[in-house]
């Protein structure tokens, strides 16, 4: 069953798999996750802000995120990015941009859903007598924002919000169907080019098994060490 | 914006000679509810025989379960797809391989057995969790009314704890229902699938992913309603 396999075609195409393909993967992960954490905590406070005309927009929107397929959603800005950089430069057609830009502006957007809500159960959690008390010493929204409450929020939520970063890694590899070489389009070159499906998929399965297990051991034992803290 | 709306097209015959652009999206969708249905089934059984292997006394049967769940999870969905339709037909031994590779459909039963265990892990934590939630005194009262493991999990814990988790039970059906879109990488033509050869045939790129939009959107909301009236039919009375 193993006789014919050939490992050689995985070890000579290391460089390109890793120098090529993993540093896509994480660039976008790593910029997706600060664009959408930023992102989602201001939703997240629009949601919680009391005042209607902004809870109700940030409401729809995590709703309507979360019920898409994000492969749908990423065929959608693949083809709607072009058109909404023609809106916001003047120009006279749609703008090309790259297919990265339009990935990254994807993952953004719809991981900001998700971090929201994860933020908005992290703002939530703050006892009430902390907003009450910032306000009793007179510190305006903003302050009590940024000097109590997020700080806090951040703290507490930080494993949560790389639990959904490690599952956002996981998603960069839908970007497959608009053909961008990430880690596995790497792979999977490969793979095509010189007929080895099987050893290629099963590299790049058992490399994603030991990144998420490393990151989520890791990200366990930071929730001890946090949960002492509080 | 430049860009020609054509909102009649779906009323335009498709390329592929057998009906409307219409015709063409609602036989995708019909594929992505048997993929979701089917491999729910899979996803429902297996995750709650796995998330009640992880609450077993039995240290062995923890370990299954454990090895189970991280193995899944910690592997992208894409990925489990390609392993289940390249790799598996090829480490079989040769005439089972063969057999699947010839299979009419093969992509449909691939998504389904592939999303199916996908989606097991993901409900093996939720049934833990539900379980582990209940007041450890049940567990007890079940041992000491005389029934056995096997009596406790059927009686006592499970119907409780499935109550507990039919919320987040209802996201993770979704989330499956979601995930058949994953399937068009390999050649399943279910409704995001469509909506993409549409946009290739026709350039009516909005039109087509307004629809698949509309469509999944509805598709939420009537889960969503089917659920939380389930929720209330099957509530134990007196509790809350």
């Amino acid at each position: 069953m193993f006789t014919d396999f050939d490992f050689g075609v995985v070890l000579s195409s290391l460089p390109y798999l890793f120098g090529t393909g993993m540093v896509f993967t994480l660039t976008l992960t790593a910029l997706a996750a600060s664009g959408g954490i930023i992102l989602g905590t201001i939703i997240a406070m629009m949601r919680l802000s009391g005042i209607t005309a902004l809870a109700l927009p940030a409401k729809i929107y995590v709703n309507f995120m979360r019920s898409l397929p994000l492969v749908l959603v990423i065929f959608w800005f693949y083809f709607l990015v072009p058109y909404i950089g023609q809106w916001m430069t003047g120009a006279s057609r749609p703008i090309s941009v790259g297919a990265f830009t339009s990935a990254l502006v994807t993952f953004t957007l719809f991981e900001a859903a998700f971090f929201s809500e994860i933020m908005r159960a992290g703002i939530q959690a703050i006892p009430k007598g902390q907003t009450a008390a910032a306000q009793a010493i007179g510190l305006t929204y903003g302050q009590t924002m940024r000097t109590v409450i997020l700080p806090q929020a951040f703290r507490n939520m930080l494993p949560l919000l790389l639990t959904q970063t490690i599952v956002l890694f996981q998603d960069t590899s839908l970007v497959y169907v608009i053909s961008l070489t990430d880690f596995l389009g790497a792979a999977s070159k490969v793979a095509q080019r010189d007929g080895r499906l099987v050893e290629m998929y099963l590299f790049a399965a058992a490399v994603y098994l030991v990144i998420c297990i490393t990151a989520s051991t890791l990200v366990r034992r930071l929730q001890r060490r946090v949960a002492i803290i509080r | 914006m430049n860009y020609n709306w054509n909102w009649r097209i779906f009323f335009e015959p498709s390329p592929e000679g057998t009906g409307t652009y219409a015709d063409m999206l609602l036989s995708g969708l019909s594929w992505t509810i048997a993929t979701a249905l089917c491999s729910w089934i899979i996803a429902f059984s297996l995750g709650s025989l796995i998330g009640v292997l992880r609450t077993l006394p039995s240290r062995g049967a923890q370990r299954v379960g454990t090895t189970y769940v991280e193995l899944f999870r910690n592997i992208p969905l894409l990925v489990q797809m390609f392993l289940w339709f390249y790799v598996v037909p090829e480490i079989l031994p040769g005439s089972w391989g063969t057999w699947l590779k010839q299979l009419p459909n093969s992509s449909f039963y691939t998504a389904v057995i592939c999303l199916g265990f996908f989606t097991a892990s993901r409900v093996a934590e939720q049934v833990r969790t539900g379980i582990e939630t209940l007041p450890r005194g049940q567990r007890m009262a079940g041992t000491a009314l005389g029934l056995t493991t096997w009596q406790t999990y059927r009686y006592v814990l499970l119907p409780n704890a499935y109550r507990v988790i039919l919320p987040p039970l209802t996201s993770e059906f979704l989330n499956n229902l979601k995930n058949t879109s994953v399937a068009l990488t390999i050649g399943l033509l279910e409704l995001t699938a469509r909506a993409r050869s549409m946009q290739e045939f026709s350039s009516q790129v909005f039109e087509s992913f307004t629809a698949a939009t509309v469509i999944y959107l509805g598709i939420s909301l009537i889960v969503v309603t089917v659920s939380s009236k389930l929720e209330t039919r099957i509530a134990v009375p007196g509790s809350r």
